[in-house]
């Protein structure tokens, strides 16, 4: 037997031929007689209602079949997300909301019909502008994830006030945008009574189930295809207007009809990560021990629909903190509705929480490294539940061995190469181990080999290949036996690929499915029958069943190298490298670039990710990707990720936690404690730009020798 | 007051065969490939020449095919990533995108591999980039190795974050297409 084949061994994606050979067919890539082409109309104001909509140049463009809006779309039903009740009210609750959409028999034609579009508005005084005194906030039920809003421990004021050190800080993150390089996508087709949808999401169900809502049909006549997508990063988490728009347009026309969001589109169409602004306050004895932490975090939603980032859910888990205090205040804006971006909560709440561990070890004069470690605790401090497994302690010795920490000199500015300042920081990662029911199928074929059958979603994480290992492993049989269906959503139900819980979920059905099919194998004689041999699994009750006196959670640290130009504020990555401790690995090819896909859009965040709400049009600023800088190959030279073994019996059958998110949460902060250690200067709102930067290089700054 | 389309025949050269085509004048190589001929190996990320995802070689030269309009480009000759393997051997550089685990979600990994092929041309042809050392002789060909291959490669982005795993498979293919002269790595993942 082939071990290569395995849990743990680095296999080749299984649909890797397929798409680096073009072959793989993504949402709006299949062939369809008579399909045709949408292009949605965005509102040009940021809160107001139609007043008027002339449509007759736009039908009058050559090719156009049909103009949709609210005055003549098809009624629907109310979707679950009110983000998906398009065309169904001339409200407009911010500007980009979808308020028309032209179909036409050509792309050219459709973005033609579009632009002719004529509406008229009654605009009303928009608000878009979070600030920290917002008259507005207000403290949510429940933030984003389902964590309770606020949390006190202890006594907060009482100890931080008696604290030796005292850290005060604040801490802006801009809005992000999860620009997967697919844009979200849909082909509708109504075929009879029934509807048939490719859709560029992260859940095929989750996208059925809101189309029964919003169609009034039973889901069964629904099947959502997304058997390959181009990246989501959460945000095709859940359906998007899209496949609302192609839906209606295809029961409108009675014919196939695609629509890919346009780039420029889908900073206010596809959720975001929204702006926050984070308090961060640490009290702490001379030995750098945590007595007092509060992380208060303030932030937006959109007047559609209540979203929290959960971002002081960090600070609750990462470190011994007796006294505690973490709140979370939204207000409502007239912006497009924040969704989930990479790690929610996580990555934004660490990018504070992890700067100020750094300021903290800096004015204490502790090492990074070091005061991390003397505030480790075994115990998660908000719910006093041990961890199932914890080696953050682990992850940030063995970085500091690889990456050659020890005997840096603390000094800011103590290392130039020419004109270029060098500095090194570190940052600890961490992530929740989410888990959530699924079913799965596994069927000894007459023929010979298996089939196994789930609805997940491989959103380039490289769950096929994943499950289809663990299928072998459960089997014994080797890899190249085993068939596997994924992204589908007739496939028995599964969750939707996000918070890193999918391999756990997903290859937790698949596992079970594989050992009862074994049972019922084993009680067989004869032949197989012509249709095999199937058994089904369902672990509702199994994660029902999971021991909650545990706390589940990966780690890991990051060690980023940056330079700085004196002369220009210029700050480049030199190289970053992660250690992590997230259980058991099931395939190391993939795993590694889970890892260094997560720590490459860190580098991204800290250093040229930039999004601007526009005061004055309720507008982001930066909407495409001439705008909107994601990090090119040139500004990640050297990303390096290694992970320790860590047996956890308390997770699920593989023993794996979920390694998709983890690798972006603490990068930011490496990189900007890295930035103060070559410059002195400490960036607090990101992304690090040359202006920060500047006005406190002048110290450093030498002539130069010509 | 229905307005004239604007259409014209043009022929394209794609991966060796003669296509023949009425476009709208506004359809550009990439919406012909996709929405005319069925090659949706080439990718729509931005349509903007923003993201290169819709990389195809022109006649031999790597280019966004969102920005070119077919009409212009009667009788070029078009290698899209459905062209690069020849039958069923896989080119070098798809082995080793393979290899290098050089992609994920897979959206911009055929505007990744055209770039690459075009990347390879380009240094063995000896055309310096703004990395390349000024006292390089001109003409001779440029040694490939990590820096290089990431200013070159730099148009072409991957949110994925596959980057460093691009560079590996990339600078593999050129090893193995250079064999001597070829300029060695650093850094990296593996
Ligand atoms: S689609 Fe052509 S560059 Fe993005
Ligand atoms: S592999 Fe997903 S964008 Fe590059």
């Amino acid at each position: 037997m082939n071990t290569a084949d395995r849990t743990g061994e680095g296999v080749v994606r299984l649909e890797g031929r397929a798409k680096v050979t073009g072959a793989a067919r993504y949402a709006v890539e299949h062939p369809l007689d008579g399909c045709l082409h949408a292009w949605p109309v965005p509102a040009g104001i940021a809160r107001g209602r139609i007043t008027a909509i002339d449509t007759e140049r736009a039908l009058a463009e050559p090719g156009t079949v049909a103009v949709l809006s609210h005055e003549n779309a098809p009624r629907l039903g109310e979707p679950e997300d009110p983000e998906l009740f398009v065309l169904q009210s001339p409200r407009v609750a911010y500007r980009g909301q979808y308020v028309a959409l032209a179909v036409a028999e050509t792309p050219q034609a459709a973005r033609a019909a579009a632009a002719a579009v004529r509406l008229e508005y009654a605009a009303e005084p928009h608000d878009v502008t979070l600030t920290g005194g917002h008259p507005g906030l207000y403290a949510p039920e429940t933030v984003n994830g389902g964590y309770p809003t606020d949390r006190e421990r202890g006594d907060f004021d009482m100890a931080f006030a008696a604290s030796e050190f005292r850290l005060d800080t604040r801490y802006r993150i801009p809005p992000l945008h999860n620009h997967p390089m697919e844009p979200h996508a849909s082909t509708a087709v109504w075929e009879g009574p029934r509807l048939r949808v490719y859709d560029s999401a992260q859940g095929a169900h989750a996208v059925q189930s809101e189309l029964a809502a919003l169609f009034g049909l039973e889901p069964e006549r629904i099947t959502v295809v997304s058997e390959h997508v181009g990246g989501g990063f959460g945000s095709k988490g859940t359906p998007r207007p899209q496949v609302v728009l192609a839906c209606l347009a295809a029961r409108e026309t009675g014919r196939p009809v695609k629509l890919a969001v346009p780039r420029h589109q889908m900073a206010q169409i596809v959720g975001h990560r929204a702006a926050t602004e984070q308090r961060v306050r640490i009290g702490a004895d001379g030995a750098g021990q945590i007595s007092a932490l509060a992380h208060e975090v303030v932030t937006y939603s959109s007047t559609v629909r209540e979203f929290t980032e959960q971002a002081a859910t960090p600070s609750r888990t990462m470190y011994a903190s007796p006294h505690s205090r973490t709140t979370h205040r939204v207000t409502r804006l007239d912006v497009p509705t924040p969704s989930w971006m990479r790690a929610p909560g996580e990555c934004p709440g660490m990018f504070a929480l992890e700067s100020a561990m750094d300021e903290l070890a800096v004015t204490t004069g502790i090492d990074p490294v070091e005061i991390r470690l003397r505030n480790d605790t075994a115990k998660e401090p908000d719910s006093g539940h041990p961890f199932s497994s914890r080696r953050l302690a682990d992850c940030l010795r063995e970085g500091a061995r690889r990456f050659g920490w020890e005997g840096r000199d603390p000094r800011p500015g103590t290392r130039a190469e020419g004109r270029l300042l060098i500095g090194t920081g570190v940052a600890a990662s961490g992530y929740p181990v989410y888990v959530a029911p699924a079913r799965a199928t596994a069927r000894a074929e007459a023929a010979g080999g298996y089939r196994i059958e789930v609805d997940a979603t491989d959103i380039g994480t490289g769950a096929r290949t994943v499950l289809a290992q663990i299928a072998a492993e459960a089997l014994a049989a080797p890899l190249d036996r085993i068939r596997i269906g994924i992204g589908n959503s007739d496939l028995p139900k599964g969750p939707v690929a996000g918070g890193s819980m999918g391999t756990a979920s997903w290859g937790w059905a698949v596992h079970k499915a594989c050992r009862a099919l074994l049972r019922t194998l084993a009680e067989h004689s004869g032949p197989l029958p012509e249709e095999g041999l199937s058994a089904h699994a369902d672990t509702s009750d199994d994660v029902a069943a999971r021991s909650d006196a545990y706390a589940r959670r990966a780690f890991g640290a990051q060690f980023a190298e940056v330079q700085v130009d004196m002369d220009t504020g210029e700050t480049r990555l030199r190289r970053l490298l992660g250690v992590f401790a997230a259980g058991r690995v099931l395939n190391a090819r993939t795993a590694r670039s889970q890892f260094i896909g997560g720590m490459t859009m860190g580098v991204s965040m800290a250093l040229t990710e930039h999004s601007t709400m526009d005061a004055e049009f309720g507008d982001f600023a930066e909407r495409d990707l001439a705008m909107y800088h994601v990090a090119v190959n040139a500004d990640v030279p050297d990303v390096q990720a290694y992970w320790l073994d860590e047996e956890d019996q308390e997770l699920n059958p593989m023993g794996s936690k979920g390694i998709g998110e983890i690798g972006i949460v603490g990068t930011a902060a490496a990189v900007t404690s890295a930035v103060h250690h070559a410059t002195g200067v400490r960036v607090r709102e990101l992304p690090v730009l040359p202006e920060s930067l500047l006005p406190g290089l002048a110290e450093w700054r030498r002539p130069a020798v010509v | 007051m229905e307005a004239p389309v604007h259409a014209s025949p043009v022929t394209l050269y794609v991966n060796g065969t003669a296509r023949e085509l009425v476009v709208d004048n506004r359809t550009t190589v990439l919406d012909a490939l996709r929405e005319q001929l069925d090659l949706t190996g080439a990718k729509k990320g931005c349509d903007h020449g923003q993201c290169g995802a819709c990389t195809v070689l022109v006649d031999g030269l790597r280019m966004n095919s969102c920005l070119l309009f077919a009409v212009a480009r009667d009788g070029a000759r078009i290698t899209t990533v459905e062209g690069l393997a020849d039958g069923p051997e896989l080119h070098p550089l798809q082995e080793a995108f393979l290899e290098r685990d050089a992609y994920q979600c897979g959206y911009c990994t055929p505007g990744q591999l055209c770039s690459a092929v075009g990347v390879l041309e380009e240094m063995a042809a000896g055309r310096p980039s703004a990395v390349t050392a000024p006292e390089h002789p001109s003409g001779q060909a440029v040694p490939a190795g990590d820096t290089e291959i990431r200013e070159r490669m730099s148009g072409n982005l991957c949110r994925c974050g596959c980057y460093v795993n691009i560079v590996r498979a990339v600078d593999d293919a050129a090893g193995a297409q250079a064999g001597a002269g070829h300029g060695g790595s650093e850094g990296g993942a593996w």
